[in-house]
């Protein structure tokens, strides 16, 4: 058996699966390592690793049979389930697989990464549950259990990869992981330094084909669901709870302020990362936090949780500086008027805040303090001497956002003097490269000032103990938990936490006069502040970790801040603080293909979208349908017609609109007489299904998925319509109008039920439906009960109130208009001329006369023409004046060419040619 | 070398229709009747419906008096066999063994270690490789395989096993599309399969490719 060659390569999970079994089996070969690119087998025309070289001469070139040849040289058998699993392995998860290793190690991308394997980890998942055995295909474990741990070591060995509903997998994966055969190969794989050399690895493979890119296996999942058959006993289960009906539920109390934890039941306090105050919010900006976090209070109060819901304007900072200097106001009239601009726009929005302050009050300074000196006293906070940014022409340092330069990391032009947009890394100012004062563009120099810093090495096992706690038993997005361990993985530093400027929170200790806390140390405390602003006892909430659940809501690019530095200072500052525990975060949305742009004007922005005439509950709906969830998603105005007019209009009003129609028209307004049949029960058993299903997604904060059962029980709602032809059978004898009658009632209660499921969601259609039902007011208190049961909450006799339709048609002209009026230009902002070039004037000027848009642009021209005069009053920087006037053009010359007119041959437009 | 098959099929001096009977075996044959035209265009279906004719072949070959029934499942239509007496089994090699090892005929596994390892390979090759395998890879299959049997009758040496009947059937609709030109590149490949092809009781259900055996191209290079 000496004679047998083995040769592998580092990084290869395929030779980590051999060298498992030799060490499973006790086989003897020489093992070679070879480099990668040396071709062993003469036949093949790449080369690849494992290869096992035979006494006989022969090449063995596939890990699978390896392992088994190895299996039968030690003298056992392969059973037909061994073959099962391998055969599984090669043909069905190795394709997916490799797609997924490169999304994680490559692209970094572990959340799409884990969404390839959904399937097939289910599968396992199923397997392994369903099976009467701890391991894949035995008592103990096999090689099958070696050859898939190998396979998925890469991806499972980080333990956050794998979603929590996925227990037995990582039960497996754990035990597997735990044979000292498998910590021996890891081992010696780990020295190799295992990561460096699988991105190598990867980078030689070929590019995972298109076939399992574009066909992902999730779907699989989803269409079982739609087409999920209901057994006997579910059927007969669900006519049973519908007849319990609401017997005599008492009417839930309503809200009285202020919201206090109470003893005996679930306390949740839900926080939404506090909008920037000098920016209107965009579309991204809503569904990332705060509409999110509404869904999320508004769920748990229909769950009858005691929740309260908090959130308010960060207002500190060296970007309302910038503003009010661009205003030409002070910083607190800045806040003043933005923070009015964000309650509206969340009030449009109907975000039923239980309480939306802000971070410039008494409560923000007296509590920021305190926190500082209980850091301070018990030395977390450590001083230092900074290297800063200085402008000489405008007399002061350059914090954060008044110095642009190139990244040092990725060398985006466009980096900031904190974060760079592109990479998402966080910057020392001075290690940009060319940086440039954002106000009057020349170059800083380097001076230095004092500063404190946040001692964070000193707090880390501190802060590891309770991540691990808080991320085992909560709710942690999957972005979140690795976003958090990443930062952990690259080691914390101390972070400075003052600055030099005026508009902040001031540092109380007289060394540091002057200076004010940098805004990420301050802001996070807005929330205990700004709940100290709703209520007194605000300690009750935030000092009560283990009566209190801490929601945090926000994107992604805020949870080092809420998962590592917030934490840190609270933890520092030992008084018993209720730290986070379930961290929900999105991804980015972006606007038809392309980022939201401020500077750039593109994209639909807080406060346009109530002049679109489409209302609120539909924006809520379009939004939230396409959360992004898991991975980006796209607003599109093409997709959003087409969502409002397929899934609300044809689907959901459609079925809720008939169920009333046919009541009224047919009984008298009301409820008919039921007398259920199988087929009934069945659709009773399908309704219940999606509604234990929506509790279950929206306990773990699954908002986009849990919408999808409501439109699928309007969807199960529409057919049984159909099929049963109540219109049709009312003209019938007896029989065939009881038939109609009982189909009617079912319907209307079915309506019933997804008024309530709808309230989180479309508050004021959940609303219309309710009044038009007259639907008792305890009615979604008693179907959200538990794991949910649908019972019929509208009897026999119930009156209904007047139906009338819930949705419009969007059309498609409508549309139209409004891409082209969102699709770029429609802010004025003071970013300079250059920026503005993408909406470049041939895209923007119509060929033929658009009165509507000629008279909006003429309301533009108006209010272009007041920007520019102020800015010439305000005796402002001369570039500044020279981009708003160079807009200004730009906006007479779209004017004639709506009007019609043949726009003039502009001076600028001559010289770029 | 970049030119796909089907274009050096177009510039090929002799068209493969010319040729008698080629013409009379399309690749229609392969599909039973009662299957939907728009069915036909869906390559998942189009390898369901292979690996369960395949089966049922190989059934036939190895003298099964009654046909098992299958099933499909997933994305790639993994076939899958219930039997009686436990656990449904799940895939095409993994039923396959089953049914050779049914039928009493285990040598067809390969007689020692070494040969059962060989013969797993080439059937793990032709269920991740050869299956599914994109357009543009098809042609260094054809090498490969061609430059492995250059010194072997049959792919576990000289003993027939599944490996060659499941390989076999496996390129079967690759050996048929092409032209005499390129089957005379592929030399030791088109021995092997003509071979194959004419091993009693394996063709089953499988038009018959035409092989020649005389060299028509001399000086083309393999």
């Amino acid at each position: 058996m000496s004679e047998m060659k083995l040769f592998v390569s580092d990084g290869n999970p395929h030779c980590l699966k051999v060298l498992a079994v030799a060490e499973l089996t006790g086989v003897k070969c020489d093992i070679c390592h070879a480099s990668d690119d040396e071709r062993l087998v003469p036949f093949l025309s790449h080369p690849v690793r494992p290869v096992l070289l035979l006494p006989c001469g022969q090449h063995l070139f596939k890990a699978n049979p390896i392992c088994l040849y190895f299996l039968e040289v030690s003298g056992r058998d392969v059973c037909d389930l061994t073959s099962q699993w391998l055969e599984w392995e090669a043909a069905e998860l190795q394709p997916a697989l490799m797609q997924a290793l490169y999304q994680c190690v490559l692209l970094g991308k572990m959340t799409e990464a884990a969404n390839t394997l959904e399937g097939h980890l289910t599968y396992m998942e199923q397997r392994l549950s369903k099976g009467a055995t701890p391991f894949l295909a035995a008592e103990e474990a096999t090689v099958v259990d070696i050859v898939l741990w190998a396979a998925l070591y890469p991806l499972l060995s980080n333990s956050s990869f794998l979603p929590d509903k996925l227990q037995c997998v990582a039960r497996w994966f754990e035990q597997v992981n735990a044979l000292p055969v498998c910590q021996t190969v890891a081992q010696r794989v780990q020295q190799q330094k295992s990561l460096e050399s699988l991105k190598r690895f990867l980078q030689k493979q070929p590019l995972p084909p298109a076939r399992c890119r574009n066909a992902p296996l999730c779907n699989r999942a989803e269409e079982e669901d739609a087409e999920r058959e209901m057994t006997d006993e579910e059927i007969q289960a669900a006519g049973a709870t519908w007849s319990r009906g609401l017997a005599d539920r008492p009417t839930p109390a309503e809200r009285r302020h202020p919201i206090l934890p109470q003893e005996g039941k679930r306390n949740v306090l839900i926080t939404s990362a506090l909008p920037y105050v000098n920016n209107v919010p965009h579309l991204g900006n809503i569904i990332g936090c705060v509409l999110s976090a509404d869904v999320f209070a508004r769920y748990g109060r229909l769950r009858g949780w005691n929740a309260l819901f908090v959130c308010g304007t960060d207002e500190y900072g060296t970007a309302t500086e910038n503003k009010a200097r661009e205003e030409g106001l002070s910083p607190q009239e800045i806040c003043d008027k933005y923070h009015a601009v964000h309650a509206s726009i969340y009030k449009w929005f109907q975000i039923d805040f239980d309480h939306f302050g802000r971070t410039t009050t008494e409560k923000q300074t007296e509590i920021a303090q305190d926190i500082f000196w209980r850091l301070y006293d018990r030395g977390f906070l450590i001083p230092d001497t900074v290297d800063q940014l200085h402008c000489e022409n405008c007399q002061r340092f350059l914090a954060d956002r008044f110095v642009e330069g190139i990244c040092p990391n990725c060398r985006y032009p466009e980096a900031r003097g904190d974060q760079c947009d592109k990479c998402g890394r966080l910057i020392n100012a001075v290690e940009l490269k060319d940086p440039q004062c954002k106000v009057c563009k020349r170059t800083p120099v380097v001076r230095s000032s004092a500063h404190l810093f946040l001692d964070l090495p000193k707090l880390e096992s501190q802060l590891e103990q309770w991540l691990e706690q808080s991320m085992s038993t909560g709710n942690w997005t999957s972005n979140a938990r690795h976003i958090t361990r990443s930062w952990l993985r690259d080691g914390l530093k101390p972070r400075c936490i003052t600055r030099d400027l005026r508009w902040g929170t001031p540092v109380p200790h007289p060394d540091f006069s002057g200076k004010v806390f940098y805004v990420w140390f301050d802001a996070p405390i807005g929330y205990l502040s700004i709940t100290a602003s709703y209520t007194d006892e605000w300690e009750k909430w935030w000092k009560n970790p283990e009566k209190v659940e801490l929601y945090n809501f926000m994107a992604k690019d805020n949870v080092p801040f809420h998962s590592v530095v917030f934490p840190c200072s609270l933890l520092g500052a030992q008084d018993n603080y209720t730290l986070v525990s379930n961290l929900i975060a999105t991804e980015y949305l972006n606007y038809e293909d392309t980022k939201f742009s401020k500077s750039r004007g593109v994209g639909v922005f807080g406060d346009m979208a109530k002049d679109t005439d489409i209302p609120s509950d539909v924006w809520r709906f379009y939004l939230l349908y396409l959360r992004p969830e898991g991975q980006d998603s796209a607003f599109s105005w093409a997709d959003m017609a087409l969502k409002n007019n397929s899934e609300l209009l044809n689907n959901l009003g459609n079925f809720i609109n008939r169920a009333g129609m046919f009541a009224s028209k047919f009984f008298e307004g009301r409820v008919p007489q039921m007398e259920l049949q199988q087929e009934d029960k069945r659709l009773l058993a399908q309704v219940g299904f999606e509604l234990r299903q929506y509790i279950q997604l929206l306990d773990r904060v699954r908002i986009r998925d849990a919408l999808k059962c409501i439109l699928n029980i309007s969807r199960h709602g529409n057919q049984y319509i159909q099929v049963n032809e109540p219109w049709k059978k009312i003209k019938g004898g007896d029989e065939d109008r009881l038939r109609a009658g009982t189909v009617t009632g079912v319907s209307v209660n079915v309506a019933c039920l997804l008024s309530a499921m709808l309230r989180p969601y479309m508050p004021a259609v959940s609303a219309t439906i309710r009044e038009q039902l007259c639907a008792p007011a305890n009615c979604a208190d008693a179907m959200f009960q538990g794991a949910g049961s649908f019972v019929c909450t509208l009897p026999a006799g119930h009156r209904i109130g007047t139906i009338s339709p819930l949705f419009q048609k969007l059309e498609a002209e409508q549309i139209e208009s409004l891409k082209r009026r969102f699709g770029g230009q429609q802010i004025q902002s003071a970013a300079p001329a250059a920026a503005t070039v993408p909406a470049s004037p041939s895209a923007t000027i119509e060929t033929s006369a658009n009165p509507e848009r000629a008279k909006q642009l003429l309301q533009e021209v108006a209010e272009q023409g007041d920007r520019v005069r102020a800015l010439k009053a305000q005796k402002a920087e001369k570039t500044l004046i020279t981009a708003e006037v160079a807009k200004l053009l730009q906006l007479k010359k779209q004017l004639a060419a709506a009007e019609g007119k043949n726009p003039e041959p502009s001076p600028q437009k001559g010289k770029k040619k | 070398m970049q030119k796909t098959l089907s274009e050096s099929k177009r510039c090929s001096p002799i068209t493969v229709k010319s040729l008698p009977v080629r013409s009379n075996h399309g690749p229609a044959a392969l599909q039973s009747p009662s299957n939907r035209a728009e069915q036909r265009s869906c390559p998942q279906w189009r390898r369901a419906n292979m690996a369960l004719m395949e089966l049922a072949s190989l059934e036939k070959s190895l003298g099964f008096k009654k046909a098992n029934k299958y099933s499909t499942q997933g994305n790639n239509k993994t076939p899958i066999l219930q039997s009686n007496k436990g656990a449904p089994l799940i895939g095409l090699v993994t039923i396959a063994s089953h049914l050779v090892q049914e039928a009493a005929q285990p040598e067809l596994l390969g007689r020692t270690a070494e040969q059962r390892a060989v013969v797993r390979q080439w059937l793990e090759y032709r269920v991740t490789q050869l299956d599914g395998c994109p357009k543009e890879d098809i042609r260094s299959i054809l090498k490969e395989l061609n430059q492995y049997l250059e010194d072997k009758v049959y792919l576990a040496g000289s003993d027939f096993t599944l490996a060659d009947i499941l390989l076999y059937y496996g390129v079967h609709h690759i050996m048929a599309d092409l032209s005499v030109q390129e089957k005379e590149q592929h030399m030791n490949l088109s021995r092997w399969f003509d071979h194959i092809q004419h091993y009693p009781g394996i063709r089953q259900h499988l038009p018959l490719v035409v092989v020649l055996r005389n060299r028509l191209y001399t000086g083309g290079h393999h």
